[in-house]
């Protein structure tokens, strides 16, 4: 049991590691990642949202009727992401507004209804919240790598967290005369960025 | 704002797809093939139009005099979810030939993110009602406008040699990236 439990973990880091292997869920990667700090923030909202999804469908799991368990789902997901809304606007109030439209798009994020459909329908309790933090966390990561090469070379800086008063990070990393490459943060430059960073995972995995 | 500053934004400028990431998952899962592009995008603009006209009087009739507000994302998601459920019944029963057109592409609007993304924005910006439908409109149009242009490109770029590894997905963000270019030079008009 603890060996699968470990198996359920990591498969989420690489294996199946959501935006890469999946294609799932690229509105928040493209939209959000123009910071390390946006990544990892939404990162870990999407996770806050995917472990107490699963823990609730895996629960309720042999209550909820197969025909309308669709929309059971939907409403499980839309509560948690009512939550996170709350707890972000009380406590991180400032990544809440940078964040915007796309904390209450978590509701659509195909990751999240994914693994309620596919994994925690059928499993147990324990093995759903390894599941769903094993997928939340690879979805982190993967925004964070994202964000930190989107930073990088756009602007020159790796921020990890902002208080109101200071800013945990580095600035300026390559020195004040590195010319940004402001294409990077702007819309085009997630794409095409996202799109070769995947053609690098590709070329990693068949080897 | 005016009316044509809101079209003109919301086909080119702020358009959903290139410029708002919004509705990603159908842009490149249904870009494939023109055909489903065309049934993709008709079906969101006519689900899109009507749920951000819908949430609009919900949010402003219900919610906001009952105090409910932060209850929203809750509200417009089971609104959306069955809004296109009815929606699928009444053409099913009334216009057979447009739902055999619009085909699986109808539930699968329900997760899409830029139909849920669109009512949310309408709300933030604060719109009046009539400036509401000219936006989701307008949004519409440009996501339709989008994965029919991208559609376009990607039948062509199965023809070419493409290299092993950049294949399917990663040479499709990558064009999306050059696409998402071109409208990215619209940004100085508004």
């Amino acid at each position: 049991m603890a060996k699968t439990l470990t198996q359920e973990f990591t498969k989420g880091l690489w294996e199946e590691i959501a935006p890469f292997r999946l294609v799932l869920g690229l509105c928040p990667v493209l939209g959000v990642t123009t910071t390390v700090e946006n990544g990892i923030g939404m990162g870990l909202a999407t996770t806050f949202v995917l472990v107490f999804s699963n823990l609730l469908v895996a629960s309720l799991r042999n209550i909820i009727p197969s025909k309308v368990r669709i929309a059971c789902f939907i409403i499980i997901i839309a509560t948690f992401v009512v939550v996170t809304e709350l707890l972000m606007q009380a406590f991180a109030y400032t990544l809440f507004l940078k964040l915007g439209v796309f904390i209450p798009l978590i509701v659509v994020n195909c990751i999240v209804l994914g693994r309620a459909e596919a994994f925690a329908s059928k499993n147990s309790i324990t093995l759903s919240i390894a599941d769903g933090l094993g997928i939340g966390i690879g979805f982190t990561l993967s925004l964070a790598a994202l964000g930190s090469l989107r930073e990088l070379f756009g602007a020159n800086n790796l921020t990890i967290w902002t208080t109101p008063t200071s800013v945990i990070g580095v600035q300026e990393v390559f020195g004040p005369h590195f010319q940004p490459f402001s294409f990077m943060v702007q819309a085009p430059g997630a794409f095409v960025c996202l799109g070769l960073m995947l053609c690098i995972m590709n070329l990693l995995g068949s080897k | 704002m005016g009316y044509m500053e809101i079209i003109i934004g919301g086909i080119f400028v702020n358009n959903i797809l290139l410029a708002q990431f919004l509705g990603n998952c159908p842009f490149l899962g249904t870009s494939k093939k023109m055909e489903t592009a065309v049934g993709m995008a008709m079906a969101v603009v006519f689900v899109l139009v009507l749920a951000g006209v819908i949430t609009w009087l919900l949010y402003a009739f219900f919610l906001v005099p009952y105090k409910l507000v932060y209850m929203r994302t809750i509200a417009f998601i089971l609104v959306i979810a069955s809004l296109v459920q009815f929606v699928e019944m009444f053409l099913k029963k009334s216009i057979p030939a447009l739902y055999a057109g619009l085909g699986i592409f109808l539930p699968l609007i329900t997760t899409n993110c830029a139909v849920f993304g669109a009512c949310i924005l309408n709300i933030d910006k604060e719109l009046s009602f009539m400036k509401t439908l000219v936006q989701s409109t307008a949004y519409a149009m440009g996501f339709g406008l989008a994965l029919i242009l991208f559609a376009g490109v990607r039948e062509r770029i199965i023809l070419s040699r493409v290299p092993k590894p950049l294949q399917d997905t990663s040479i499709g963000l990558v064009t999306a990236g050059i696409l998402s270019l071109t409208f990215y030079a619209f940004k100085g008009m508004i």
